[in-house]
């Protein structure tokens, strides 16, 4: 008797302090926002330049997303070396940079320029690719027909491993990025106060023609219809003659792909790559994928927008008019704050299933 | 020669003996059935044949050729086609889709629309429904989408697991009726069934299989009149 009242006064706890979060970060949402708003102390440009810096993270985002939700798509499984094979990618940039810079075609004009990003994008999708398909090979499918949990050690082991293998390869320092000089400059769009460089304009344009592209690809060819039978129901796509091996390798590759051409942009943004860089990206892109539903394309493309959005806009918005001193110092507690509230109250993500029902 | 020979295979689920020298072959424009109780192997037997699972010993040849280091898909490619127990249609994938994955080893465009208007011509109702998801069809339209998809590819040997199971009397009636008509049409079949006397109508030749053995083989008529199948498999007493 006592044993079930303790039970149900610990139920009655736990609900009104799920109750208690959910009131408590309304509250803080829309007071934050009211006030910020009531205040008046942004310009119309100065929320232009934030959500254009949302949506460029959260292009960088999206784009990373769709490799973690392809493969658990098809795998059941939680691709932590992803972040890696991102960072590799900003590697592989860098490196194509570097050594276009040493013979000076980097800056030489604006069509070398152009091309010498062409070019760092490509040799970044090959590192990216190359990488991914041995850890899939090595790391994972071994393991193809173990208990969930058992690949899913083996992806934080081969995250581990790669990072560790790029410190000992290029050291724990930070090397920086070369400068695309036609990038930096602002396009010209005459508004005061609100100013756009090229290169946000390079991440948002690429980040959509490779979502649209992936799309079309997924959905009305033959063989993006095999990816998506055979992370329906392995062993009848095998019945239907679909080489289901070649469906995993070639999910894998397209994720990395899109992690490496991400990864130059990132490069290019923040200027900077190292052996950790992966990590803190990786985290925020798989927040996205649970966002918009793990497993969902369309879902990991929207809940990178968002969490982009959330992350560009939401510290100024929320916490700004509350008086908080550089409230964008905070961005990365907003982005987790998301992905716990989205865990416990809408786990199967903003356009999933209930992941609970496939698991 | 048969067309399809499996010669004595012995598979295994762990440590469970699952078939025990399991022998059987289809001669070319045959139906041949293998009927049994559940779990005497039946749907072990022709994954064994589509290359899902390996015997660890005897052989399954088609066309006298060994079969054991085939991949499954390139089974498919050789015209061993098999419609799983319980259909297996791809629920989240259209009807149009489920077919052209059914037809994923034609390597023409042609070949394929082709495929999906004979299997249209067959059923119908799949045509009126080509753009509605696998999920949201009946049970014996799925069915329906499970031989029509099994059908893109023209095989020389069909493999159907329980086409039967699930199904409302008067459908059961009509699934054997393309039964006969895809055999008519010049396709040998092999047809697991738990319904022993539909599966014996139709068929040439049977197999009875208990407990992972073939304790019995014989023409259809003679094995429907068999004392030994009527009481266990046809519900006589």
């Amino acid at each position: 008797m006592y044993a079930r009242v303790m039970e149900r006064i610990t139920d009655v706890a736990i609900a009104g302090v799920l109750w208690g979060f959910r009131i408590a970060v309304v509250l803080l949402v829309v007071v934050g926002s009211a006030l910020t708003l009531g205040g008046g102390r942004h310009s119309a440009e100065s929320w232009l330049s934030l959500i254009v810096s949302g949506a460029v993270l959260g292009s960088i985002y999206a784009l990373i997303a769709l490799g973690y939700t392809m493969v658990y798509g098809i795998l059941r499984l939680i691709n932590f070396a992803h972040g890696e094979i991102f960072m590799a990618g900003t590697f592989g940039g860098y490196f194509v940079a570097t050594a276009l810079s040493g013979i000076g075609f980097l800056n030489l004009n604006p069509i070398t320029s152009i091309i010498s990003v062409v070019l760092m994008m490509a040799g970044a999708i090959v590192v990216s690719v190359t990488l991914a398909l041995l850890v899939e090979r090595i790391a994972y499918r071994p393991l193809r027909n173990a208990p969930r949990l058992v690949p899913l050690i083996s992806a934080i082991g081969a995250s581990f491993f790669l990072q560790y293998t790029f410190r000992g390869f290029f050291g724990p320092g930070i090397y920086a990025y070369p400068t695309v000089g036609i990038l930096d400059a602002q396009v010209p769009l005459g508004i005061e106060g609100f100013r756009v460089k090229w290169i946000d304009v390079l991440v948002i344009v690429s980040a959509v023609v490779m979502m649209a592209g992936l799309f079309l690809f997924v959905q009305r060819t033959k063989l993006g219809t095999s990816i998506r039978a055979v992370s329906e129901d392995k062993a009848t796509a095998a019945l239907m003659g679909i080489d289901v091996n070649r469906a995993i390798v070639m999910t894998f590759a397209i994720g990395a792909a899109m992690a490496g051409a991400a990864g130059v942009l990132y490069g290019l943004i923040f200027r900077q790559v190292y052996f950790f860089t992966g990590f803190v990206p990786g985290i925020k892109a798989f927040t996205a994928a649970v966002l918009g539903g793990i497993g969902n394309i369309p879902g990991a493309m929207l809940g990178g927008i968002f969490l982009g959005q959330v992350e560009g806009v939401g510290p100024t918005l929320f916490l700004s008019g509350l008086g908080v001193p550089s409230p964008n110092q905070l961005r990365d507690v907003i982005a987790f704050t998301m992905l716990v509230l989205v865990l416990i109250f809408r786990p199967s993500g903003i356009l999933g299933e209930r992941v609970a029902q496939r698991a | 020669m048969a067309l399809l020979d499996v010669d004595g295979i012995n598979a295994f689920y762990g440590n469970i003996h699952a078939l025990r020298d399991v022998s059987l072959s289809v001669d070319d424009g045959e139906i041949v059935t293998l009927i049994g109780a559940n779990g005497a192997g039946k749907t072990t037997t022709l994954n064994c044949i589509s290359g899902l699972v390996r015997p660890r010993s005897g052989t399954v040849k088609l066309a006298g050729e060994d079969l054991a280091k085939v991949q499954p898909h390139h089974i498919v490619e050789r015209g061993v086609v098999q419609v799983p127990e319980g259909r297996r249609t791809f629920a989240r994938l259209t009807v149009d889709e489920n077919l052209r994955m059914g037809g994923f080893t034609l390597t023409s465009e042609a070949n394929l629309r082709d495929g999906i208007s004979r299997a249209y011509d067959m059923f119908p109702r799949l045509k009126e429904r080509r753009s509605q998801t696998g999920g949201t069809l009946s049970g014996g339209e799925q069915q329906m989408l499970a031989i029509g998809r099994a059908l893109m590819v023209s095989p020389r040997v069909l493999l159907l697991d329980e086409p039967s199971m699930g199904l409302a009397p008067t459908l059961v009636e009509s699934i054997f009726e393309t039964i006969s008509s895809i055999h008519a049409q010049g396709t040998s079949i092999l047809l697991v069934e738990q319904n022993a006397l539909m599966a014996l109508n139709v068929a040439g030749r049977g197999y009875v299989l208990q407990s992972g053995q073939i304790i019995l083989s014989d023409t259809a008529a003679n094995l429907a009149a068999n004392e030994q199948v009527r009481q266990a498999y046809l519900g006589e007493i």
